[in-house]
């Protein structure tokens, strides 16, 4: 009777099951003809308990993250960057040093000083985890955006004009998509990180967030624009945009008025999930040296540090790492409920 | 369809020569990246300096040496800048690792990630099928070189039951190669585990829906009949095709970060060095090598589509 079941369940939901779905048809029944989409989707979205929570868990640590000054300030009592190797704290009554005579950094004191233990260079590793979650997440949104906005127009233009434009700019997606993306993101980021980006009026410092932001943003632009480009060839047969054009839209307006509302929904979906991919690509490349440079930290050079340090201070890894899984788990959660929200026939693919 | 075919590998060769030169020009663009620098060493004087310039023609025009670089590689006597070996010879040094370490995780992840894609979607909406889903998202929530982290601490530090890193040819001990060998498979395989079963879950709670799935259990065929020869065949298209692709980045160097964290020494972690110290022919190298195989298997894939789906054929 198993895959009796499975015939039952619609199979386009992941994460809620084949319950809520029978609920979730049961209940949109009763709402009034002519709901709109978005506001359907939020009705489904606001039901997704799991969805909701994970959602929840990376606000706050995206909340913890921005108030990393404060706590730096105001309980830890040091910067990301400051050391202390020689010094020694009172953790209940009698003291210890930071780093102990044979160079081993202290574990966790679960006290406001050292929250989580000290790195070999004397930091205090809380601070630097929340410092480091700041730029891992600046680098993930700053990326998701750049993908987002050049994937729409490049997928919009492609499947909106056809002919030469889709082939040049399909042509140039099958390379970025053909480039093994941690060699591309490596070279680009060596390279990028001795000598910025000069761009005419554009300058950036080599050591600016804003260069591995840069290079993940360009890595991922296929994976959004080819399923927009395809969505939207078969949009531009529909008879609105006909209706448009014979009004005398130009075909400017009718990509911005009439094609971009229709794949707005897919442009959100895939938000959340570059963002994930984003974070751990950003940490990957850190990991690899080309991403964050030191000695600012992120989450990637932190658990580079820590790898570094095996087996004396497995808390270097294990901090950094389970901080970057329940970020990224929890935007992956929170995504793929928002995806079944907005899109429950999945029609959106998302290969890699 | 020989047409097809021809069209679609031209492509496939075109897109390979847009690679290459765009890897050239990555390292054109960095500033004081001249190789000849680094070639002639700290103390080399200018007319030292020029001479290496001379010698190795960094004088000449970008085009002329990109040129010379991409003829070196097709005679096989590239050389490296950093220490003047031959890199298609360190990049066969590194394939056995890198092969073993494609192969071995390919046929785990591709089984795992069926069994795991099979019993979810069987167990849709069950106990199983959400513990299996939680496992799924945690799997592709974590970069492999944490894990690999972990698995070195835990398995190897604490309990030793793994060696630390490195890699033992299968010639020299099969027995070593094994040991060496299972903690990058698990590790590299977990992310595409989480992602095979997820798009096979929902591909065949798509397919149960087909006609053809419908017709099959009204000619009264058992559960298992209909799941195994006509929702699990056509399900699995989109699977192999994803495998095809993702084989072809791991055994063209594209596994960088399990085989750094391992320390391997494969394709991958020789073009992660090479990249550190801006030695611009192992990176063409290398990448070349990748995006060969990823266009290269992309092209099949198109071929083998259009061979069954007449549609594809005569739209393209």
């Amino acid at each position: 009777m198993a895959t009796q079941r499975a015939t039952e369940a619609t199979g386009t939901e992941f994460s809620s099951g084949l319950s809520a779905e029978l609920l979730r048809e049961e209940q949109e029944r009763e709402l009034p003809p002519g709901t709109g989409p978005y506001r359907l989707a939020w009705r489904r979205l606001r039901r997704n308990r799991g969805a909701l929570l994970f959602g929840a868990i990376f606000l706050l640590i995206v909340v913890a993250c921005l108030l990393a000054p404060v706590y730096s300030h105001d309980i830890a009592h040091t910067g990301p960057n400051d050391e202390h190797i020689t010094e020694q704290i009172k953790i209940g009554g009698k003291s210890e040093y930071v780093i102990n005579t044979i160079g081993i950094p202290i574990g966790p004191t679960w006290h406001s000083r050292f929250f989580l233990g000290a790195d070999p260079g004397g930091r205090d590793v809380a601070v630097r985890l929340l410092y480091g979650g700041r730029n891992s997440l600046e680098v993930g949104a700053v990326a998701t955006l750049i993908t987002m906005i050049l994937a729409a127009i490049i997928g919009i233009l492609a499947g909106y004009h056809r002919g030469a434009v889709d082939g040049v700019l399909s042509r140039a997606l099958d390379v970025i998509w053909a480039y093994p993306v941690y060699i591309l993101g490596v070279a680009l980021g060596v390279s990028l990180a001795v000598g910025g980006i000069n761009l005419g009026a554009i300058n950036v410092k080599g050591n600016s967030l804003f260069v591995p932001a840069a290079i993940i943003g360009l890595v991922y632009i296929p994976y959004v624009a080819k399923p927009i480009r395809g969505q939207v060839l078969g949009l531009r047969e529909r008879e609105f945009v006909d209706a448009a054009r014979a009004q005398g839209l130009s075909h400017l307006r009718v990509m911005a008025s009439e094609i971009l509302p229709n794949v707005a929904s897919t442009i959100i979906v895939f938000i959340p999930l570059m963002l994930a991919n984003a974070i751990l690509l950003e940490a990957g490349l850190s990991y690899l040296g080309a991403g964050v440079q030191p000695p600012n930290p992120s989450w990637g050079t932190m658990i580079s540090d820590g790898v570094r340090n095996i087996p004396a201070a497995i808390h270097l890894v294990l901090v950094p790492g389970l901080m970057l899984v329940i970020a990224v788990l929890s935007v992956n959660v929170f995504g793929d409920g928002v995806r079944d929200a907005l899109d429950p026939r999945a029609k959106v693919r998302i290969g890699r | 369809m020989l047409r097809f075919t021809i069209r679609r590998l031209i492509a496939a060769a075109g897109v390979l020569v847009v690679i290459s030169i765009l890897t050239f020009m990555i390292f054109q663009i960095i500033p004081n990246g001249d190789p000849a620098i680094r070639i002639a060493g700290r103390t080399a004087n200018q007319a030292e300096i020029a001479q290496v310039r001379h010698e190795w023609g960094f004088d000449r025009p970008v085009y002329v040496q990109y040129v010379k670089t991409m003829g070196k590689i097709f005679t096989g006597t590239v050389v490296s800048y950093s220490q003047g070996v031959n890199v298609l010879d360190s990049i066969r040094q590194g394939l056995p690792a890198t092969l073993s370490l494609a192969i071995g995780a390919g046929i785990i992840w591709l089984g795992l990630g069926i069994l795991f894609g099979v019993i979810t979607a069987v167990k849709a909406g069950r106990f199983t099928d959400r513990a299996l889903t939680v496992l799924a998202f945690i799997g592709v929530s974590s970069p492999p070189f944490f894990l690999g982290a972990l698995a070195i601490y835990y398995a190897g530090y604490k309990a030793g039951i793994i060696p630390l890193a490195g890699y033992v040819p299968l010639t020299q001990n099969p027995a070593q190669w094994f040991t060496h060998l299972i903690a990058p498979w698990l590790v590299l395989s977990v992310l595409f585990i989480g992602i095979y079963s997820r798009v096979l879950r929902s591909t065949i709670l798509d397919t149960v829906h087909e006609d053809y799935v419908r017709t099959a259990r009204a000619k009264g065929l058992s559960d298992r009949q209909v799941l195994v020869r006509h929702t699990l065949r056509n399900s699995l298209i989109p699977i192999v095709s994803l495998w095809g692709l993702d084989f072809a980045q791991v055994i063209g160097g594209g596994a960088i970060l399990t085989e750094s964290v391992f320390s391997l020494h494969g394709v991958g972690q020789f073009a992660a060095d090479s990249i550190q110290r801006l030695d611009v022919p192992p990176v063409m190298v290398v990448t070349m090598l990748t995006a060969f195989f990823v266009v290269l298997l992309g092209a099949v894939v198109d071929i083998i589509y259009a061979l069954l789906d007449p549609r594809i054929r005569l739209s393209a």
